[in-house]
């Protein structure tokens, strides 16, 4: 047995992981080896999504418009702008459309093809919008869907589901809810949940979060 | 393709769970693959974001059913380097490379991610082309079934909607994807009505909207 093979072994039997985390160390160790890759980038990057772009910028956006008549016209009409005056843009906003949910319109997003999320304002979906009963069941058995997740729609109500099918992101605006006519836009801004501005939810003005 | 990612009216995935205060990132491998494949992203060479949906499209369908989404994306990630040749399959497995291998400089440092984050790189074109349809227009979708890349789910194909809005001109992922260029076109919203696709079970007041190419599209 010459040296390579024997190498090879060592590998095989020490550092072939058929865990998740040992394999994904390994590829990271490899690519930070190769020089393709800086962690303290991979730790920054980990970070801006576990701490600072998250549904709270989306949530914001909405108290906004609830409050600010103007802003919300321009919200509507051209979204990508309007929701880069709060300085939220980038990757997976780029290019943006605000759906408003009424008495008699409610809005669902989906994405059947893959997961598409607007991310600066959202951030990064959570497992149930990426996952096969939620894509494949969206747009058939909407209103099922919206039963699932504790939402009965009066049969009177248009459901409109958009599939993300494009780089157009959506963003729901959900209704104020009754009995926040006091409230200041930041009060607003935390009663709104990430599941109303994806359209699986209502606003609820105690601020239940979903 | 006609492949198990194309979902939209499948039935039998089972009940959708949702997980009160869901972390974003539920391990620390989740987050790492993630960031890895940001940054060898933004490294460049030969690939682009339709191509990377296709390469996950092109998981054997029992593997892309089993996996979670990150493990999906380990997946790829693992492939596309083997394929693009920056790494072998053995020093994937050891997380060493093989001696003697070249050495690169990142492309993202931790100061340039607050930056990456937010850069723009928009599917929309400049390129002056005019649409084959108007607002308020009938349409059929295209009975198309290509074995490569499309974003016309198979649940549409064949199907009249009307086109509610023009989002202006994009590129176009079928060629993209392929590195076969960008042929940009318009995109449209189409408002299909839930009777139309799925049949009279269906409620009237049911309306499912697609984003859809000029390709995808015959007048009505």
């Amino acid at each position: 047995m010459n040296h390579a093979h024997e190498h090879e072994h060592h590998h095989d039997h020490q550092a072939v992981p058929s865990d998740l985390n040992l394999r994904v160390k390994a590829l990271e160790s490899l690519l930070v080896e190769k020089g393709l890759v800086d962690r303290a980038a991979l730790d920054a990057i980990v970070d801006t999504y576990e701490t600072k772009i998250g549904p709270r910028n989306g949530a914001r956006v909405v108290a906004r418009a609830w409050v600010d008549p103007a802003y919300k016209k321009r919200l509507t009409s051209d979204a990508t702008a309007a929701i880069a005056e709060l300085g939220y843009v980038g990757r997976q906003g780029e290019d943006m459309v605000v759906l408003e949910n009424t008495a008699k319109v409610h809005n669902l997003v989906v994405c059947t093809l893959c997961s598409c999320y607007p991310w600066p304002i959202l951030g990064l979906p959570p497992v149930w919008y990426k996952s096969a009963p939620y894509r494949s069941r969206a747009v058939i058995d909407p209103r099922g869907v919206l039963r699932e997740f504790g939402l009965e729609l009066p049969d009177e109500v248009e459901v409109r589901v958009w599939d993300s099918t494009a780089e157009l992101r959506y963003l729901v605006l959900p209704e104020r809810p009754p009995g926040t006519e006091q409230m200041t836009e930041e009060q607003l801004a935390a009663l709104v949940t990430r599941d109303s501005m994806v359209g699986v939810a209502k606003v609820s003005a105690t601020g239940e979060q979903s | 393709m006609n492949g198990v990612h194309d979902m939209g009216g499948m039935h039998g995935m089972g009940p959708i769970h949702h997980e009160k205060n869901e972390p974003v990132f539920h391990e620390p491998w989740e987050g790492r693959i993630y960031a890895m494949t940001r940054v060898i992203r933004a490294g460049g060479g030969r690939q682009n974001l339709d191509n990377s949906r296709h390469q996950l499209e092109l998981l054997p369908p029992a593997e892309y059913l089993r996996m979670s989404y990150y493990e999906r994306w380990l997946a790829r990630l693992t492939n596309q380097l083997i394929a693009n040749g920056v790494a072998t399959r053995e020093e994937i497995g050891s997380g060493t490379p093989a001696p003697g291998s070249p050495k690169a400089a990142p492309a993202v440092a931790a100061a340039m991610v607050p930056a990456m984050v937010v850069r723009r790189n928009s599917a929309r074109r400049d390129a002056e082309v005019s649409p084959r349809f108007e607002v308020g227009q009938r349409v059929r979708a295209r009975n198309i079934n290509p074995t490569g890349h499309t974003r016309l789910p198979r649940y549409a194909r064949g199907k009249a909607g009307v086109i509610v809005r023009d989002h202006g001109v994009f590129l176009f992922p079928d060629t993209n994807a392929e590195f076969l260029g960008e042929k940009p076109q318009h995109v449209y919203s189409v408002r299909f009505a839930a009777r139309e696709l799925w049949g009279d079970h269906a409620s009237p007041r049911d309306f499912i909207h697609l984003d859809m190419w000029d390709d995808y599209l015959d007048r009505a």
